[in-house]
């Protein structure tokens, strides 16, 4: 009961100060604004690049082709023992006649017959049969060609382009780097919070004074100061998460029409995928910044 | 000594040197009786208001031991201090009223900072405003208020939690004989059920008029002690 009523009372004054701080709320709202909103834009970028990275990895793989006249228990011990491998994902076994047909349809397409015609029903890939094995992480591709070209009955190992190897250090780099930005962001806004608490606590000084005297405890006078900052910090989150939610759609078409030859590799997160982490992220950063930001004040201020 | 318990306040040679190296109070001993009337007087600078700061434990003394109700007050844990002032109203000169909100409002306060429900705030807040007179002023807003009555709202809250102790640093100092003297007769009564009051004044007439006890400091020394006494211009 006793507790409740502080709450409701703080909950009044810290709402209450918000208002008659009006200019400095407004600074530290946008400033934690614009954080979660590049936060955000940032989360765009990093979690789309990591789901399209891993959809690249996944189809960028290793061949692997036979001795001649191998036997099919050999092929088949091969096989075993790259699914053995704990960074493959699946080994794909393309016997002869599909890499033919498939080698049909790439290069000769609408010419089937003029093919048939001349090969007639043999194989010129009878020696073609191969694995196709996909691989869980693009940077442990050297390692697994090295592996396989050791097995017996192995002829050759192709790996896939250097360019997918990369992939991986790009996204990893821009995972730092927009970690950088977003912790001197924060500290902005920390920053601002205190100084936003910091006026209130000066303007509200004779109040803070008066409250000791009648008995006031710690808590009770710093209660507000806490709710302002958290209150400043949950808006300043959900701005941005609103505008966030109205552009997404917007950007991934804009995207898609702008770089439409690209189309195989641009593939997007769904809204829902990426909101549902971006929400809860993004309001508890804005409450651990309004949260931290206050009582850091509090420790410089109300030293009562 | 047992009769110790009756006394409310003990003071024993308390000495209070300042950091700037100011002594303002040096080696002052006396004791105050549950439910008296205490002024203490003094020239400006006599370590008066020190006193009380000392009773709020806003500062605490260079040497000697204040007991409050029989407790050594050093030994109240900084936690505890808001629960041992809760048991002291006081009232300044200067009122020390916020301008941004109704009377009512600046007397709740006092009982919102220990968590009253809304309704004992509301029935509490009324009683103690009808005692000084100030009823229809409920919703005002102090800066509207004369001096009195600002003085008589800032001695609303500092009663409202019914203190046991009151105490009151040159309360009458911005007021004219006519509003000091009510402010005093207020004070009496509130003596009179049951409360130990402690009023620092620097105003004659009203000290030669209420024939209470008397302390007197001067340079931080105590001069005088007498129970009914005068202001006793001639011993400063
Ligand atoms: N915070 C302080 N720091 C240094 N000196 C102080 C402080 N407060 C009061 N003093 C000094 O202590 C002496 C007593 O002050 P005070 O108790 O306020 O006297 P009074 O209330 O009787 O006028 C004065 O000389 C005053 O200047
Ligand atoms: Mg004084």
């Amino acid at each position: 009961m006793k507790g409740i009523n502080v709450l409701l009372y703080s909950l009044k004054q810290g709402i209450k100060n918000i208002r008659q701080n009006g200019l400095f709320t407004l600074a530290s709202v946008g400033t934690i604004s614009a954080c979660l909103f590049l936060f955000g834009i940032f989360y765009f970028i990093v979690s789309n690049f990591q789901y399209m990275v891993k959809n690249a990895e996944t189809s960028v793989g290793v061949t692997v082709f036979f001795d001649e006249g191998i036997s099919d228990e050999t092929i088949q011990a091969i096989g075993d023992n790259i699914r053995n491998r704990e960074e493959v994902i699946e080994v794909k076994f393309v016997s002869a006649e599909e890499a033919w047909e498939n080698f049909k349809k790439d290069v000769f397409s609408d010419e089937e017959n003029e093919i048939s015609e001349t090969f007639g029903a043999d194989n010129p890939l009878k020696d073609s049969a191969s694995y196709e094995v996909y691989l869980n992480d693009v940077s442990r591709q050297g390692s697994l060609i090295k592996y396989i070209k050791k097995l017996d009955g192995v002829r050759e190992v192709k790996g896939s382009a250097e360019a997918a190897r990369g992939l991986g250090n790009i996204n990893r780099l821009v995972g730092y780097v927009s970690a950088a930005i977003i912790i001197i962001l924060l500290a902005v806004s920390v920053f601002l919070i205190n100084t936003t608490v910091s006026m209130g606590i000066v303007v509200r000084k004779e109040e803070i004074g008066i409250m000791k005297l009648v008995g006031a405890t710690d808590s009770f006078i710093r209660l507000p100061f806490v709710i302002e900052g958290v209150v400043i910090g949950i808006i300043g989150a959900v701005i941005p998460l609103i505008v966030l939610r109205f552009m997404y759609s917007g950007i991934i078409s804009f995207i898609a029409d702008k770089f439409a030859v690209l189309s195989d590799i641009l593939v997007f997160l769904d809204a829902g995928k990426v909101f549902g982490i971006l929400i809860p992220v993004s309001i508890a950063v804005g409450v651990g910044i309004g949260f931290a930001g206050s009582l850091w004040t509090m420790r410089k201020h109300l030293r009562v | 000594m047992q009769d110790n318990e009756e006394y409310i306040i003990e003071f024993k040679n308390i000495s209070k040197t300042y950091s700037e190296g100011v002594d303002a109070l040096d080696d002052i001993s006396f004791s105050i009786k549950k439910g008296e009337f205490v002024f203490i007087v003094g020239p400006s600078g006599s370590g008066k208001s020190t006193l009380i700061k000392l009773l709020l434990k806003e500062i605490e003394p260079t040497s000697g031991t204040i007991k409050v109700s029989g407790k050594d007050s050093s030994k109240i844990k900084r936690r505890n201090i808001p629960k041992y002032r809760r048991n002291i109203g006081v009232v300044f000169q200067d009122f020390r009223l916020l301008g941004d909100r109704s009377v009512f409002e600046n007397v709740a306060l006092a009982q919102r900072v220990i968590g009253a429900p809304k309704w004992r705030i509301e029935k509490n807040v009324a009683s103690v405003l009808s005692m000084v007179g100030l009823t229809e002023k409920l919703m005002t807003n102090p800066n509207e208020l004369s001096g009195g009555e600002q003085q008589r709202v800032a001695l609303a809250r500092a009663l409202v939690n019914r203190p046991g102790i009151l105490l009151a640093d040159e309360p009458t100092g911005n007021l004219d004989p006519k509003n000091a003297w009510s402010i005093m007769e207020l004070l009496d009564e509130v003596n009179k059920l049951g409360t130990t009051v402690i009023v620092v004044t620097h105003n004659p007439e009203v000290v030669d008029m209420m024939q209470k006890r008397v302390i007197a400091v001067n340079a931080g020394k105590l001069t005088h002690d007498e129970s009914k006494g005068g202001y006793a211009y001639e011993r400063y």
